[in-house]
């Protein structure tokens, strides 16, 4: 290993006078613990794409030798900001400082290069390199002429997986790692930089508890060194285990930074919310009628097994879990997008052949995709072409499809959904991401479907157009229409959903009604943690819906 | 390629392959797999075309004299040259379609320039400046112009073949105007072994060992197997796809001015086409055309195997009108076999993930 003990700055220096009154001797950690001028802050940025505000003037102070944690919900702004941190995204208007020294980052390299680290949330590898490779790309250590020294490469590899307690070969190219293991590659990677500051954006959500600990033993050595760490996750067990100080994010504004001590977890869910949930998802009781679609041991080799649920007419039933679950991949195979290796799939009793989506949409279901740009729109075409493209059959005469016909069914919709927008006839490209977003509902909905599949309704749309996009939902449902809505963004599943199917590795871990779900329960079924603490959590799960 | 796995335990690399081996088993196997099936892929064209050389031999017992290895050798060298920069701008998972334009006018600035009476180094060089040049606005355009490369460089094809017959119109230039030294050289050699087979084989070693070896060699690989993820570890993309560009452009420049020595005649129309063979040389040598995969060596490989076929037929006395279909079926058996073994690699890796789902 490339000894971190020689950069590690020692964080005992003599202006180490506890400047955090409030920060009270955190349990198990020793001087070298005590704050310092930080390393890294933000001075009140701020980022905006298109209308969407991600960040709105946010400060934030990562101190050596402490673990920050960044909570808030999924679109609360955590990610963007980690982009700032590591150079990905230069912010509209604030400061990054290194050292109190303001700094502009051109690109990735230059937050490297200031000795910034980040794992991030989804692994980037190189399929085709080596995992030692990917580790060390662009860093090799070297020898004469500037020769990659390969033996120093795997050496230093197969050192750093030691630390990390990880059984896998420095020389085995990186396709055909699972996730956690990619996860793990990308840990290794930020550790081998021996960076000042560790930024890691939600590291944990696919790997074991035990390899869960070795990371945190690992992050708790760096910090015992001097680094500042930023932690980012969903699992608040984890922010209290590790952390040392916590800022919160809500919709792209700061919340609150203060220290983990003293803090419990309503404090902190309630700061992440901060909004009365049921305002916000107005599920309208409806009437709950026949099972109108019914999946039966759906299974797709090494992606998702044993899948059986029903959803009932009237019933928005959420499928929830982490990213990677295999949610989306049943929701193919459902529609008929992807290939099934067993399994029937039945619509109003009638069972769909599989692999066939124009059988699907005939029989009444419809799947609003999650990508909206690469599946549900076509992004150079019109308004209104777009959003009668699935229903061009009744639009037809003589084979040809009507203008006018077209324009009236687009406007009928364009009207319904609230969209704004300039004309019919501008091109979708034009729209904001919520509004585009309407017109893939729009399309869809033109079609009358009994069964209709959303896919993250609300990933990336700002916060008044979820709420008219909830509102469709919940109308449709009212209007007896099944609904299957998979979300990552839990205070929407729990406000939205009658019924909670929860994701686990390919699995379906829990079922949860709609009373007596919480954020806790879904979290540790998605999180395959078995948490003593929810007798009625996942216990559903072995016989979901038989 | 001289790794510390030379000595692979068959058994237990075919165990991994077929994925039975026992899971606790995460040893370097998936390791010798990997290693073996990319060697494999180069040994396998060897053997073809060993095979193919042989055979044709018992046929035909001219056909590996002294003289039959040179000939099949000149014909591949500057197929060889033009495939290795080919391969590098591959990697990157990018195209040049203008190498057979570039190869035309490189030799024809090359020749009017002999002919006129230049140094034979400087007009070598000016032609692999030329192609250099032709290179860096390929690079430029597809790096900085967000366009595919397949479109900058179909569209660089048309306007270089254009240039070229506007300066050239209907002339030719001859051995008569060209000095013999320079066509001796084409042809001379040690021996059996051409010096444009050594040049080419050269050339191909130096990129080769350039491309596994160093740093910024290694980035080519890189920014093709992932380019986002080359973005976050900071590697300049388009610098790296400029250089892919004008080393293709500077390659086929240098095989521009050899061809003019081997062949001693060019006109407007010298290498047109030649990118499709260029091309297939560098598929059938096991560079993928989705990046990040293969050496130089394979795409050198690959080009003295279709050279062999080639100069093979006529040796055999079957028809011409045979050799595309027969280049066209062994890309497509190629590509074939390069899927399946992707996919098998790819799943017995998968099989000793300690994650494994």
């Amino acid at each position: 290993m490339n000894d971190s003990t020689e950069v590690s700055r020692t964080a005992a220096g003599p202006e180490a006078v506890n400047l955090e009154a409030a920060a009270a001797a955190p349990p198990g950690s020793g001087p070298s613990a005590a704050p310092t001028a930080p390393i890294l802050a933000l001075d009140a940025v701020s980022v905006s794409f298109g209308a969407v505000r991600a960040l709105r003037s946010v400060s934030l102070a990562l101190a050596p030798g402490s673990v920050h944690a960044l909570a808030g919900e999924n679109g609360a702004g955590k990610s963007t900001l980690v982009k700032v941190l590591a150079g990905v995204l230069r912010p509209d208007s604030g400061r990054v400082l290194v050292d109190g020294e303001p700094t502009v980052f051109h690109g990735p390299a230059d937050a490297r290069g200031a000795g910034i680290a980040v794992i991030y949330q989804e692994p980037t590898v190189f399929p085709h390199l080596s995992i030692a490779e990917n580790i060390y790309m662009g860093r090799q250590p070297r020898t004469s002429f500037g020769r990659i020294d390969r033996a120093k490469v795997r050496r230093w590899t197969a050192d750093l997986f030691a630390r990390l307690g990880v059984a896998l070969d420095p020389d085995q190219p990186a396709r055909g790692l699972s996730i956690a293991d990619q996860q793990m590659v990308e840990i290794a990677k930020a550790l081998s930089f021996d960076a000042r500051v560790l930024i890691m954006d939600e590291p944990t959500a696919a790997l074991t508890p035990a390899e869960v600990d070795r990371l945190f033993s690992v992050a708790r050595a760096l910090k015992a060194q001097g680094a500042a760490i930023l932690f980012i996750s969903h699992r608040l067990d984890e922010i209290f285990d590790l952390c040392d100080t916590v800022t919160t994010l809500r919709d792209g504004g700061w919340i609150a930074t203060e220290p983990v001590a003293g803090l419990g977890a309503d404090d902190l869910v309630r700061r992440m919310v901060g909004r009365d949930l049921d305002s916000l998802y107005p599920k309208q009781d409806a009437q709950i009628g026949e099972v109108a679609l019914d999946v039966r041991r759906l299974t797709r080799e090494g992606v998702f097994t044993d899948v059986s649920f029903q959803v009932r007419r009237g019933e928005i039933v959420a499928l929830a879990g982490l990213v990677g679950a295999g949610r989306t991949e049943v929701a193919r195979a459902v529609f008929g997008i992807d290939r099934r290796d067993a399994g029937s799939v039945q619509v109003d009793g009638r069972t769909l052949r599989p692999g066939s989506p124009s059988a699907a949409m005939s029989a009444g279901l419809a799947l609003v995709p999650e990508d909206r740009r690469a599946q549900g729109l076509v992004m150079m075409h019109s308004i209104e072409r777009n959003s009668t493209l699935t229903g061009v059959r009744g639009l037809t005469r003589g084979g040809l499809v009507s203008r006018a016909a077209e324009r009236g069914r687009a406007a009928d919709w364009a009207a319904r959904l609230e969209l704004k927008y300039g004309r019919l006839s501008d091109a979708v490209a034009t729209l904001s991401g919520g509004n585009q977003q309407k017109v893939v509902l729009g399309k869809w909905l033109s079609t009358a479907p009994k069964v209709l599949i959303v896919d993250e309704p609300t990933r990336g749309i700002d916060v008044g157009t979820k709420a008219q996009v909830h509102r469709l939902l919940s109308q449709l449902a009212a209007d007896g229409v099944a609904v299957l809505m998979i979300s990552s963004d839990l205070p929407e599943v729990l406000g939205m959903a009658d019924r909670i199917l929860v994701m686990h590795e390919g699995r379906l871990a829990a079922e949860l009604p709609r009373e007596g779900a919480t954020e806790e329960a879904v979290l540790a079924a998605a999180t395959g943690a078995r948490s003593a603490s929810e007798p009625a959590a996942g216990q559903g799960g072995a016989g979901v819906a038989q | 390629m001289s790794s510390t796995s030379a000595t692979p335990r068959t058994s237990r690399t075919l165990a991994a392959a077929e994925g039975t081996a026992s899971a606790p088993v995460a040893d370097t196997a998936p390791r010798r797999l990997v290693a073996l099936i990319g060697r494999a892929r180069q040994a396998a064209i060897l053997v073809v075309l060993v095979l193919l050389l042989l055979a044709t031999e018992l046929d035909n017992h001219r056909f590996l004299s002294s003289q039959g290895i040179k000939d099949l050798l000149l014909d591949a060298a500057i197929l060889m040259l033009v495939a290795v920069g080919q391969a590098v701008v591959v990697i990157t998972r990018n195209v040049d379609l203008s190498v057979g334009s570039v190869l035309g006018i490189s030799a024809f600035a090359a020749a009017d320039l002999l002919a006129g009476g230049a140094n034979p180094a400087w007009a070598v060089a000016a032609a692999i400046l030329l192609g250099a040049g032709f290179g860096l606005v390929n690079g430029l355009l597809v790096s900085f112009g967000q366009v595919p490369a397949l479109v900058v460089t179909l569209g660089m094809l048309y306007v270089v073949r254009g240039l070229d017959s506007i300066w050239v119109g209907p002339r030719e230039i001859t051995s008569q105007s060209l000095p013999a030294g320079y066509t001796d050289f084409g042809h001379g050699g040690l021996g059996p072994i051409p010096y444009l087979a050594l040049i080419a084989a050269a050339a191909t070693v130096a990129v080769g060992y350039y491309l596994a070896r160093y740093r910024s060699g290694r980035e080519f690989y890189a920014i093709g197997s992932n380019a986002q993820a080359a973005r976050l570890a900071g590697i300049g993309l388009r610098k790296r796809v400029v250089a892919a560009y004008i080393f293709a452009g500077a390659l086929a420049g240098l095989a521009g001015a050899l061809y003019v020595a081997r062949f001693a005649y060019v006109d407007a129309t010298t290498g047109g086409g030649y990118e499709l063979t260029v091309i297939s040389a560098v598929v059938v040598g096991g560079v993928a055309m989705t990046g990040g995969v293969g050496s130089v060596y394979g795409a050198a490989l690959g080009a003295l195997l279709l050279t062999s076929i080639n100069s093979v037929l006529p040796a055999l006395n079957v028809s011409s009108v045979w050799e595309e279909a027969i280049d066209g079926f062994l890309l497509l058996v190629a590509i074939a076999v390069d899927r399946i073994v992707a996919g098998r690699v790819t799943s017995a890796l998968r099989e000793r993930s300690p994650h494994h789902g």
